[in-house]
């Protein structure tokens, strides 16, 4: 097995004192970007890539340069769920479908359970997307290839879908929430005119919106009006601060592992396509609300409905690194920061990089196995510490998570009226829960309505207006007949329904 | 009250070192360094590579931070800095979009709104084509587009990063010189555009160097033609047996078409000359550094570097090109 050999070898250019070093700095950074929403992971890496700059020049020390960035980046990919489970505000945009089940599970006191989970799981899926890299890279990449734009938008529509299709909502009130969040998605720029559309010929919508704004306020801000109208008290206060939470909460995770399989598989899918974490994180959730026993639970405090997600979210993130190095192609807006950071250190990502830069290449994927493992060890000690935030009096934190908020807001473009549309936002959220309505389908919607968008009008200039190039070879045919077939599930079992109780 | 006692301490400073002052200008506080576009893109890499070669060898005794205004096709970012008059803490990297945005969108800025500093260097672009098709000359591959003009499914497919920009305004000025059609489809990024030509999901690209070379070397990709007057100077090896310098230039074979993108810096309009000098200054020795030389190698770029008047000139010059070819192609924003 020559993979083995390399990776020892990789294991060796790792694990000097130097690199662990990093790797902890990286970890401990990373999940403190994590947790401020708005400074999210690429930001982070962004700013930090010029010191690495000088760091590369040293002999060896590019692999020290990014294994400093990825543990960063594992990082972040662990904080995001601290906030999400705690308050209700997604730190990240893979973080949001944390909330679905976590925020109600610290709700109920379970904050360290949830945590413990959201951790684990991270862990996990790290793993298993990191043995995919490890032994099956060329497959893998090769694989990427087949992707153009049908494909890209076929993976799109399955993700909506599952998410209509799997929702517990009234599907036409997912679909209201979800048309909502395109026609937001659908302000600034057209992808393929180039030309301003629902600008209303003003400046500060050029940027149309952005996603971390819109969900910090949906959620974060939302969620604090919606505590207020209910009094001034935290829920979760009895969350017990001892480390026996994580070993309780072990014990009970072996029993999901199904569900962990399958939210791996789609995470590495969606990673390698590259379709990105926050529509695996998405997907995982409806596939396993679906699938599991307890799928109508879900939502009200489920371990496994924190499991899905997290597994998946982070077999995603890890995997986007594979499309990266071996084709160029960036899986994640970190991902991204992190190709233009190879670059400038004078590596070449492509297929060759495995063949001319083993130390860098088998190093970094030996510090993403040691890099997960010192993340997880650093998460699961604070559990206690994250946990015992709720014990401080809702009078006390609530300011400070709406300064954080608008920090983090006004971060993403260095713009105040980003603060104003999080208000909005957040007024908007709170009306919505009032009357019902899912706020994660608009949030998806925002997040993918774009990308999607871009990849039907390529799809059409392709096929010059063909809707068949939907359905012309196996893998886009299967992708797109699979998310019909989910959209159209709740109507199925209704119809089932009704013929059985009337026969 | 400690920042305002900073801040009069500093004011009490500046009156000090005012005769000082009036020889050499300084920043007196952290510069931003604004780049009109996303993150990972060949003027984000540039600009992060900037801000890294100056830390390194401490050019500047004021740090810098670079900032991401990529709205609007870069018109977010030109906005901050025209509305940004007379501040000599903000600089700007500009692409083609200096002169693309405005005239496809109608936006009101134009680079006359800032200071020319110093063109970096420019960045060149080049025909590609899958490896496995048979075409090795532009020649062949643009007689082949002739051929299939006229059945527009049949039609080669261009691929390029955004719309109405660069690679769209080159695709349409090969069609103008040589009655090809093309479909000419965008996407969000270079290295995405590469990907679809190793995936064969489009027929070719006019990929900068630096977005296609590994897969050049992978094996995947062949260059056919460069679009500049004279060919990439690069004589090493990147592929076992062609070196940049080896790719022929498309005038050369028949296909006169040359383009070439601005990678250069500007302030806001209205900064003091000696203001702007400091930048000349810093980024002078920002291109004597290895790092630099090593950059632009990488990326195969065009060394050009012009200040000043020059600079101003060739800015003006180029406007005006850009005006011809994009109402030639139809692309000028409607009133």
């Amino acid at each position: 097995m020559a993979e083995i050999e390399a990776l020892m070898h990789g294991f060796a250019v790792a694990l000097s004192l130097k690199n662990v070093a990093f790797m902890f700095v990286g970890i401990i950074l990373g999940v403190i970007i994590g947790v401020l929403p708005g400074l999210g992971g690429a930001n982070g890496v962004a700013i930090l890539l010029p010191l690495t700059f000088s760091m590369a020049q040293s002999p060896g020390g590019t692999t020290t340069a990014i294994i400093l960035l990825s543990c960063i980046y594992w990082g972040a990919l662990f904080g995001g769920a601290i906030t999400s489970i705690l308050f209700n505000i997604p730190g990240e945009p893979w973080s949001v479908a944390t909330t679905f089940d976590g925020y109600p599970l610290a709700q109920q006191g379970r904050a360290g359970a949830a945590l413990t989970a959201a951790f684990t799981s991270s862990f996990v899926g790290a793993l298993i997307a990191v043995i995919v890299i490890t032994f099956l890279s060329p497959i893998v990449a090769s694989f990427a290839l087949e992707f153009g734009p049908p494909e890209f938008f076929a993976v799109y529509l399955l993700t909506f879908c599952a998410f209509v299709g799997m929702s517990k909502e009234p599907p036409f009130k997912t679909i209201a929430s979800m048309m909502i969040g395109f026609a937001l998605a659908a302000v600034g720029t057209d992808p393929v005119t180039g030309a301003l559309r629902l600008t209303f010929g003003t400046e500060k919508l050029l940027n149309g919106f952005d996603f971390l704004v819109a969900v910090i306020g949906l959620f974060g801000i939302g969620e604090i009006l919606l505590t207020l109208e209910e009094g001034l008290e935290f829920k979760g206060a009895r969350a017990k601060l001892s480390l026996g939470v994580v070993l309780e909460t072990w014990k009970e995770l072996p029993r999901y592992w199904m569900t962990s399989l399958r939210a791996a598989a789609v995470g590495c899918f969606m990673g390698i396509v590259p379709g990105g974490a926050t529509p695996a994180s998405f997907m995982s959730y409806g596939v396993a609300r679906r699938f599991s026993r307890d799928g109508d639970k879900f939502g009200s405090g489920q371990v496994e409905g924190v499991v899905a997600p997290e597994t998946a979210a982070h077999a995603a993130g890890t995997s986007a690194l594979l499309p990266m190095l071996t084709l160029g192609v960036p899986g994640s807006p970190t991902a991204a920061v992190l190709l233009g950071g190879l670059l400038i250190w004078g590596l070449q990502p492509g297929p060759l990089l495995f063949v001319e830069q083993k130390d860098f290449v088998w190093g970094l994927i030996a510090s993403m196995y040691l890099g997960n493992i010192a993340g997880l060890i650093v998460v699961l000690t604070c559990v206690p510490a994250f946990a015992a935030i709720l014990r401080i009096p809702f009078s006390v934190i609530a300011p400070i998570i709406v300064v954080i908020c608008a920090i983090g807001s006004y971060t993403v473009h260095n713009s105040i009226f980003d603060v104003w549309m999080m208000v909005v936002f957040g007024v908007a959220g709170y009306l919505l829960k009032k009357l019902s309505y899912p706020l994660a389908p608009m949030v998806l919607a925002i997040v993918l309505g774009d990308r999607a968008e871009a990849a039907f009008r390529q799809a059409m200039l392709v096929s010059q207006g063909d809707l068949r190039v939907f359905f012309s070879n196996a893998l886009v045919g299967t992708m797109t007949g699979l998310a019909l077939v989910l959209l159209v599930w709740p109507l199925v079992t209704w119809l089932l329904s009704r013929s059985r109780a009337s026969a | 009250m400690k920042r305002q006692h900073w801040q009069t301490t500093l004011a009490l400073a500046a009156v000090l070192a005012a005769p000082l002052a009036a020889q050499a200008w300084e920043p007196t506080k952290t510069v931003e360094f604004i780049v009109p576009a996303g993150t990972g893109g060949g003027a984000d890499q540039m600009a992060r590579a900037i801000q890294g070669i100056i830390a390194k060898h401490g050019l500047m005794k004021q740090s810098m931070v670079v900032v991401n205004k990529s709205g609007g096709a870069g018109a977010e970012g030109f906005l901050d800095v025209k509305n940004a008059k007379g501040d000599p803490h903000k600089i700007i990297i500009t692409l083609s979009n200096l002169f693309t945005t405005p005239l496809a969108q109608g936006t009101p800025f134009s680079w006359k709104d800032l200071t020319p500093v110093k063109m970096m260097a420019l960045d060149e672009f080049v025909l590609w084509v899958n490896a496995e098709t048979p075409f090795k000359t532009s020649k062949d591959y643009v007689q082949q587009a002739k051929d299939r003009a006229n059945d527009p499914s049949k039609r080669f497919k261009m691929g390029g990063t955004g719309a109405k920009q660069e690679d769209e305004i080159i695709t349409v000025a090969v069609q103008q010189k040589t009655g090809a059609r093309f479909t000419y489809i965008p996407f969000k990024g270079g290295g995405d555009v590469a990907v679809q030509l190793v995936g064969k999901h489009v027929d070719s690209t006019v990929n900068n160097p630096i977005e296609a070379v590994a897969h050049w070397r992978g094996g995947k990709l062949r260059p056919l033609c460069v679009f500049d007057q004279k060919r990439m100077p690069y004589n090493n090896k990147v592929t076992d047996a062609q070196s940049w310098a080896d790719i022929p230039t498309c005038k050369e074979q028949g296909l006169d078409v040359d383009y070439l993108m601005l990678r250069g810096i500007f302030m806001p309009g209205g900064v003091k000359p000696d203001q702007a000098q400091y930048y000349v200054e810093v980024l002078r020795k920002v291109q004597q550094t290895p790092e630099w030389k090593q950059l632009m190698e990488q990326g195969a770029y065009n060394t050009t570097s012009l200040e000043g008047k020059e600079y101003a000139d060739w800015v003006a010059k180029e406007e005006q090109r850009h005006v011809e070819l994009m109402k030639a192609a139809g692309f000028l924003h409607k009133k």
